[in-house]
């Protein structure tokens, strides 16, 4: 791998993200101008909000006519889910320099999924972090603009090939089992994602399960420190 | 909607949505080799890969309302999640798990598959 290009790479990388990215990035551009947002406006926000579930939600609340701080406050609860992202990152962006802002900007569901998923030879490797999060927004960017110009006379029955990121959860699961080798993360996953499927309205289902499995964390990290005897001062 | 207000409602939920993305570098900044951020950083991402895994197969619910009762694409989606998942124990090739299964989810929707 590390002899070939480097752009080639990052795009291998993302390949099932862009077979995700343009057909929902499509979906949002379409829905944009059907509810009367301009090509260009559409655009915008995949290039500077560039949120999955909170594009679809401004373009509702636009429709909607909902006032500023309404929008402010249902972005900040439906993407707060990417405080947890941040602090498991803090340490792999340290370094990071000029991409930094970039790399944290761009942190999306499907990115932070490739990007901790990387083997630890490579976990460091800034540039290739930059590549992986800017293919993956240039997929979403281009999806929209496709969506937003040619809209609903797109030929393609593409029906279904959104489950190609539904695949990549998959498989990226899969290779963080086989590298941690220990069932704790995925037995707290199984309990809070399968409760807040039960017990919460689908908005707050992965709010509710990331920071459930977060707090969980949090008292197994404390209880192992008190196992240790750190605690005893 | 004059350009002004959309330009307005747009960078309003840009900021809040990189507010999200950008709070936890601010506020713990200095903190990042404190054990607990370490303890998060090893285990918090396996356990949102497979929270994101629930959650994108949510739609599958086949015993909702006490009988069998999957969703349009409930099948079509558990199959193909299978057929990601055993392709994938068995050569571990993550493109060749993605793309087989996603052709096989389109497969069973185009066609209207359901058992």
């Amino acid at each position: 791998m590390s002899s070939s290009h480097p752009w080639r790479d990052a795009s291998l990388l993302t390949l099932p993200v862009m077979f995700g990215y343009l057909p929902l990035g499509a979906a949002f551009g379409i829905l944009a101008v059907e509810v009367g947002i301009a090509w260009w406006a559409a655009l915008l926000m995949s290039l500077v909000i560039y949120a999955g579930a909170g594009q679809f939600l401004a373009v509702a609340l636009l429709a909607a006519g909902a006032g500023l701080v309404e929008v402010a406050v249902a972005t900040l609860m439906l993407n707060s889910r990417h405080l947890f992202y941040g602090l498991s990152l803090l340490k792999r962006f340290r370094g990071a320099g000029w991409r930094k802002p970039y790399l944290i900007f761009s942190l999306t569901d499907e990115t932070y999924s490739l990007l901790t998923t990387l083997p630890a030879d490579r976990a460091r490797d800034h540039g290739l972090a930059f590549r992986i999060s800017l293919l993956n927004q240039a997929w979403w960017v281009l999806g929209s603009l496709a969506g937003a110009l040619i809209g609903t006379t797109l030929a393609f029955d593409s029906r279904g090939i959104e489950f190609a990121l539904t695949a990549l959860f998959i498989v990226l699961t899969l290779e963080q089992a086989r590298r941690l080798r220990r069932a704790l993360p995925f037995v707290i996953a199984l309990a809070t994602g399968l409760g807040a499927l039960l017990l919460l309205p689908d908005r707050h289902l992965l709010l509710g399960a990331i920071g459930a499995a977060s707090l969980i964390l949090l008292i197994h990290y404390r209880r192992q420190r008190v196992r240790h005897g750190e605690m005893a001062s | 909607m004059s350009t002004p207000t959309l330009l307005l409602f747009i960078a309003v939920c840009a900021l809040a949505t990189f507010a999200t993305r950008v709070l936890p570098f601010v506020a713990l900044a200095r903190q990042a080799d404190h054990p607990l951020i370490l303890h998060l950083g090893r285990y918090l991402p396996p356990t949102v890969m497979m929270i994101l895994v629930i959650y994108a197969l949510r739609d599958f619910r086949p015993l909702a309302e006490g009988q069998l009762n999957a969703a349009a694409d409930g099948w079509p989606m558990v199959v193909a999640a299978l057929v990601v998942a055993l392709l994938h124990l068995w050569r571990r090739h993550a493109l060749l798990s993605i793309v087989a299964g996603t052709g096989a989810y389109m497969a069973m929707v185009q066609i209207g598959w359901t058992p």
